[in-house]
């Protein structure tokens, strides 16, 4: 899938607590890589500038760009995706059935950036107050919802995960 | 029959999947021998192809095609697309070219197209082309193109106008010359783009098997799209086929067949090789249809109580460089300016003109949202003239529900007249200003100011016709494996359209809406469809569900009364059973689909017909019309003309809400889409046409911390017009929005006159009429 006068690079990087390894160009982003050589297509690409967060992953716990960072840049780290988040024989996590009993979603397109941005968000702020998750959400762009019911949801997960906490 | 899924919140069948990130976008699918293409686009607004040499682009390793119109001819009917509306009285030349012939009339219109083995490697080629284009002169702007002397923006056409209309009614003349109050205004409207968060997208996938084609689009229009495929291309319906997967967003913009769609399947057509092409944000900016610029000089009168007399003016519509569709957007907006208002003498006289700018049609709104703006600045202007509160002169004017239906004497682009059907507007204006506790304003505004911040409130209200016609397409079916499943035209693009079509259908059949599959977006499963615009999904398609879906139970009452020898009547059908009510006498769905399946050359029982299904075209009469009333409250800081939402209050019609939740995540998102339009969206071109906002940096949408709560409240006043009462929400929430903000910022400002005449309302400009309010304050 690449311009044969192209280097190509092997990429090998835990994905979703497993071990993967591909190859690809040295100008590859890592939304791509994930998307088109891993064929974890639930990592959006919306806007590949930056700006919209729809390809937003956790490389090593932090939420990164994945248009942004190239995948030769993910050698050795550890990425989560969308995928990685509830095995598919799993019920829902709490984000995720938050969002849907809370209409957070409507096309989809850019949830799963907006729950990789949350899951970073809630580990490093339990109890993050409306216009907290309003500026953490800042880099994440939604045509659909409006962002309220995704703020409602979002309290409403961080809320369900300190009871379960306790 | 009690409503048992009909009214209920119930949980979205489409959430799960997407909420794994195992939901399947275009771009998500990979088939066999997968290839990719980029589009050169032309780098000038204006200007004549002297050549294109591809000898260069073709000779990049992985490349496999590249193509001109030329090159695609073989396999297609027409260079150009036709206009896709029915329009009348259009000038010719007018539709986009499927590939650039020898001109070129906005920048980002497809000059060629790569074929290669990555998207990559088809853009490097693409940047390996040479194009030499002698630039022409641009006609930049809507009112540029109707100068004297302007430029035209396309050579093949006779002038810069598409169409010129004059709407109206009553003696508007006659009735100026005696009113109390008169005001003037000069607006300029710019609604920028649609943005769905997921671009377009097509893949062209032939089947060698079957011989078929099918196009996988990201589209709203699934039907309509596979009609002018076959007509492009030749082919005819058992050789095309149009799917479409999870639609990330439209809003408009996907509610058009263009170039790419057409060029990437006759490229596919070509080599026989699957082709997939995927827009990005850059190509959205500078190739997906935009609503852009609407200009209105008006005038409107009053009598001394702040009744309107008239509105009178004119509007002239940039149109862009081609007519993809028709004139519809100018229609609308044109028509939307009584709103819910009496408005007894009205006429405009509109141009919808062409230039060097990429075309315009609706984009979530279409057009309502600056007719409701024209009438709502009015309104500020006439109240400001003649003394009258804001908000009192809004109560004065507004159609009394003794009035209702209210037929006002315009038609619709359909032809049919404009009557709204039912609501109680002055109820709704009472519930708004109630929610938003007008009452507390001045002492919310004392505090504001103690905080250096200016404090203000805007009411505004709108009015859109929803569910147009002529129809829509369901059948429903309980297939032998007991299964309920319904097929459609309609088109969903994240409304949640499926979930409210299986609630009407379990309405009649009982069985968990969630156990129906509903699908959308396959021609090989419906014949006919019209697909997702107007606010019409759940009006139109939601009515020809809900009768076919009687049309099922009764079938299913018929064979299992006589299965049981007892009366229609006594049966019930629950939880995917018919049963002898009070009984324990019962059998399934499944059974009953069976037996109306048949057996080999046996007879069906008697008065059974075959097959468990039926098929409904539910033909709306008219369009049926929901009223909104947005209250807003804001502050304006003094020091940077930044604005900041404080509370937001909608009150709308919805008529019968069939999932409360997702009717108002609908208004949510359409609030929100506005505010982009009235604070923040413009899409900007320099002197020569050339885009200058081409990433979502450069033009901004709304993120989260902009946006305050809005407190959405539904009325439900049933439609007359359709069997399930529901009126369309899904672009009401766009109307009132930037009216309301704009008279907040002047009531915040303590501004008269309408000193705010352009939307957005740029910071830049707010800072400017600060300052000058500063000095005149001081002279």
């Amino acid at each position: 899938m690449t311009n044969s006068a192209e280097t190509l690079h092997t990429v090998a990087l835990t994905v979703n607590d497993v071990p993967r390894e591909g190859t690809c160009v040295a100008r590859q982003n890592l939304a791509d890589f994930l998307r088109h050589d891993l064929h974890l297509t639930g990592t959006h690409v919306g806007c590949e500038h930056g700006v919209c967060g729809a390809c937003t992953v956790l490389v090593d716990g932090q939420a990164v760009r994945g248009c942004l960072m190239l995948a030769v840049q993910a050698k050795g780290r550890s990425v989560t995706t969308i995928e990685g988040l509830t095995r598919s024989d799993q019920e829902l996590g709490v984000l995720q059935e938050a969002f849907s009993q809370h209409h957070a979603l409507q096309c989809g397109f850019c949830t799963p950036g907006i729950l990789m941005t949350l899951v970073e968000v809630l580990q490093d702020d339990p109890d993050p107050s409306e216009m907290a998750l309003r500026e953490a959400l800042s880099g994440n762009l939604c045509r659909c919802t409006g962002y309220q019911n995704i703020i409602d949801a979002a309290l409403a997960a961080a809320a369900a995960l300190r009871q379960n906490q306790k | 029959m009690d409503p048992r899924f009909i009214g209920q919140s119930v949980r979205r069948q489409e959430d799960d999947s997407l909420l794994r990130g195992t939901g399947k976008f275009v771009d998500d699918l990979d088939p066999h021998g997968l290839t990719h293409a980029a589009f050169l686009r032309s780098p000038v607004a204006h200007g004549r192809i002297r050549s294109i040499d591809t000898s260069f682009a073709a000779q990049v390793p992985g490349v496999i095609a590249v193509l001109t119109l030329a090159d695609l001819r073989p396999v297609l009917t027409s260079d150009r697309l036709p206009v896709q509306f029915k329009s009348d009285g259009l000038p010719p030349n007018i539709g986009p070219y499927i590939l650039a012939k020898e001109e070129v009339v906005y920048v980002g219109e497809t000059v060629a197209l790569v074929i290669a083995e990555s998207r990559a490697i088809a853009e490097d080629a693409v940047a390996l082309i040479d194009l030499d284009i002698e630039e022409l002169d641009p006609v930049t702007g809507c009112q540029q193109a109707v100068q004297p002397g302007a430029p035209k923006a396309a050579l093949d056409r006779s002038n810069n106008i598409y169409a010129q209309f004059d709407m109206g009614y009553g003696d508007v003349d006659q009735t100026f010359a005696d009113a109390a109050h008169r005001v003037s205004l000069a607006l300029v409207q710019h609604r920028g783009g649609a943005h769905p968060i997921e671009g377009r997208g097509v893949l062209a996938h032939p089947d060698p098997m079957s011989g078929q084609m099918t196009v996988w689009s990201s589209t709203q229009q699934a039907h309509e799209a596979r009609g002018f495929l076959i007509e492009l291309l030749g082919l005819d319906e058992t050789l095309l086929r149009v799917r479409t997967p999870e639609v990330g967003g439209g809003f408009g913009a996907k509610y058009l067949l263009y170039p790419e769609e057409v060029s990437v399947t006759a490229a596919s057509l070509l080599l026989g090789r699957p082709i997939k092409w995927i827009e990005d944000r850059r190509e959205h900016f500078l190739a997906a249809i935009q609503e852009r610029d609407q200009f209105w000089d008006v005038e409107a009168a009053c009598d001394a109580s702040g009744k309107l007399v008239g509105i009178r003016g004119t509007m002239i519509h940039d149109g862009g460089a081609y007519v993809p569709q028709g004139v519809n957007l100018a229609y609308n907006a044109a028509t939307a300016v009584p709103g819910p208002y009496d408005l007894p003498n009205y006429k405009l006289s509109v141009q919808a003109v062409a230039t060097n700018k990429v075309p315009t049609i609706p984009v979530r709104g279409a057009g309502y949202p600056e007719g409701t703006f024209v009438m709502e600045r009015v309104l500020d202007a006439l109240a400001d003239a003649a003394g009258l509160d804001r908000i009192e002169i809004r109560r004065r004017n507004l159609i009394p529900v003794s009035a209702m239906p209210f037929s006002t004497p315009l038609k619709s682009r359909s032809g049919s007249g404009i009557t709204y059907d039912s609501g109680d507007f002055h109820a709704m204006y009472e519930q708004a200003l109630k929610e938003i506790d007008l009452d507390g304003f001045a002492d919310r505004k004392a505090k504001a100011a103690q905080a250096g911040l200016l404090r203000g409130i805007g009411v505004a209200c709108g009015i859109k016709g929803t569910g147009r016609g002529p129809y829509e397409s369901a059948t429903v079916r309980i297939g032998k494996s007991g299964k309920v499943t319904v097929f459609t035209g309609a088109m969903p693009m994240g409304q949640g359209l499926k979930t409210a079509l299986s609630q009407i259908t379990a309405e009649s059949l009982g069985v968990d809406p969630g156990d129906i599959t509903v699908v959308c977006g396959d021609t090989n499963t419906i014949s006919l469809g019209l697909g997702g615009f107007a606010s019409r999904q759940t009006v139109v398609a939601g009515s020809s569900v809900s009768v076919a879906a009687k049309a099922v139970r009764d079938q299913a009452l018929h064979i299992a009364a006589g299965l049981f020898e007892a009366d229609v009547g006594d049966i019930e059908l629950v939880d995917g059973m018919a049963r002898v009510k009070g009984t324990e006498i019962q059998t399934s769905l499944k059974e009953l689909a069976k037996i109306a399946g048949g057996s080999p050359g046996y007879s069906l029982p008697t008065g059974v017909t075959p097959g468990l299904e039926a098929t409904e075209y539910f033909m709306p009469t008219g369009l049926t019309y929901g009223m909104g009333v947005h209250a807003v409250e804001l502050e304006v800081d003094a020091e940077t003309g930044a604005v900041t939402l404080q509370r937001y209050v909608v009150v709308n019609d919805c008529g019968r809400a069939i999932n409360p939740k997702i009717v108002v995540g609908q208004i949510h998102g359409g609030v929100v889409h506005a505010i982009g339009n009235a604070l923040f969206e413009f899409m900007g071109y320099d002197e020569q046409a050339q885009p200058t906002t081409t990433t979502l940096a450069d033009y901004l949408m709304p993120t989260a911390p902009e946006i305050p709560r809005i407190d959405v409240h539904l009325a439900e006043y049933p439609s007359p017009l359709n069997p399930l009462g529901v009126k369309g929400v899904g672009e009401a929430g766009c109307l009132p929005t930037a009216g309301a903000i704009v008279s907040a910022i002047e009531n915040a400002l303590g501004a008269k006159n309408n000193m705010i005449q352009r939307i957005p309302v740029m910071p830049q400009d707010l800072f400017q009429f600060i300052q000058q309010g500063k000095q005149s304050s001081a002279a």
